[in-house]
């Protein structure tokens, strides 16, 4: 694939979904005609409107090297991040970019992120250790295989793409949903956290693990291969554990 | 001025890509209890006696039964894929020797082992039947 050097410039049509509160009782696509640069990404397209043609458009963006998260949003109807996803210069048809699916709208293609963000705080994402150590008594040690049993949830960049993909927590905006499901197995199987307790009766309520059906299309569209689907699911194995396991007496001393 | 709006969940959503998939391996799900209600009423006329298991043989025989037969094996291969594909998702990190086993080895093993022993079954009964 060669440059286009000859002159004609190459054009590409980005249909934009725009909602601004102020003006728009619904959101509606707008059409814009941009140039097209070879190996251009769709982040790099937005950045063209909002300089060249319309600063009214609201997008997220920070690092645009998929690590913060940010840009994520519908592209040709699949989630994906803006910064990540390069336009093609055999597209046929307009590109066409709308906000994440299932959220709440704010403005334009940013998404109101308020629910998921308290739903990953009551998960108390951060290791409660059984025996809090002092700095004295040096660091927890982790040996390489119980660090291979929750590595991967660990790299979750909270971009929001999985509950794009996940048609439960479309249909209930309560579900804890896949992203957060990772991040409370990251800590969950982690060797030093002794916090899984604390965390079941989330896992176990109705908005919790049980809300999936293993769709597993989350764990196609998550951009760090975290497999959130791996997460939620395994919720359910401990789940039923948690429930049979009460039948049984308890060893520890101190209870009844 | 915040307003923000919720765009409604399309109601046919499991009919559509990138999610039919997940329908049909749902769907064909019956497809296996109902090749199990086959095989249960054939234990019943067993037995009830001689006369109704020659009844259910003849059923097996028929060009209905063929039809249903046909139908039921399309299903079940693909649920036996597609079930085999999730399921590495479903099932607690693997790790042997310190090291994370691949979903993609867990779902070809299971597809290996559903293969060979579908195919040392389907040996047994020609040599039985013979």
């Amino acid at each position: 694939m060669t440059g286009d050097k000859s002159g004609a410039e190459r054009r590409v049509t980005v249909e934009v979904l725009r909602y601004r509160p102020e003006q728009d009782a619904h959101p509606h696509i707008q059409s814009y005609d941009i140039p097209y640069t070879e190996g251009m990404s769709v982040l790099q397209a937005l950045q063209y409107l909002k300089d060249h043609v319309d600063g009214t458009l609201s997008y997220r963006w920070s690092c645009r090297m998929a690590i913060c998260g940010s840009c994520g949003m519908m592209i040709d109807g699949a989630p994906e991040l803006a910064c990540q996803t390069i336009l093609r210069a055999d597209n046929v048809g307009p590109l066409r970019i709308e906000p994440l699916k299932h959220f709440p709208i704010e403005r334009d293609l940013v998404v109101t992120m308020s629910g998921f963000i308290s739903k990953l705080e009551s998960i108390v994402p951060f290791i409660i250790p059984k025996t809090p150590r002092t700095p004295a008594e040096g660091e927890y040690l982790q040996t390489p295989a119980q660090l291979a049993r929750f590595e991967n949830f660990s790299d979750c960049i909270n971009c929001m793409l999985c509950y794009a993909a996940c048609p439960q927590f479309g249909e209930n905006p309560d579900f804890l949903g896949p992203g957060v499901f990772a991040l409370l197995q990251r800590y969950n199987g982690d060797s030093r956290d002794a916090g899984q307790e604390r965390r079941m009766e989330l896992v176990n309520s109705e908005n919790g693990a049980w809300s999936c059906t293993a769709v597993g299309y989350c764990s196609e569209v998550c951009p760090k291969h975290v497999d959130p689907a791996n997460a939620v699911n395994q919720n359910k194995t401990n789940s039923a554990l948690d429930f049979f396991l009460r039948f049984l007496p308890r060893r520890s001393a101190g209870g009844t | 001025m915040r307003q923000s709006y919720q765009r409604p969940i399309d109601p046919h959503w499991w009919a559509k890509s990138p999610y039919l998939g997940y329908t049909l391996r749902e769907a064909t799900g019956i497809a296996v209890a109902a090749y199990a209600l086959v095989l249960l009423a054939g234990v019943i006329c067993l037995a009830t006696g001689e006369n109704a298991y020659r009844g259910w043989l003849g059923f097996l025989a028929s060009r209905w039964s063929l039809a249903l037969h046909a139908t039921i094996l399309i299903g079940m291969l693909f649920h036996v894929w597609t079930w085999f594909a999730i399921m590495p998702k479903t099932m607690p990190r693997l790790v042997i020797g310190g090291r994370y086993v691949e979903p993609r080895l867990i779902t070809a093993t299971g597809i290996a082992i559903a293969s060979l022993a579908s195919l040392l079954l389907l040996l047994i009964v020609i040599r039985v039947s013979q």
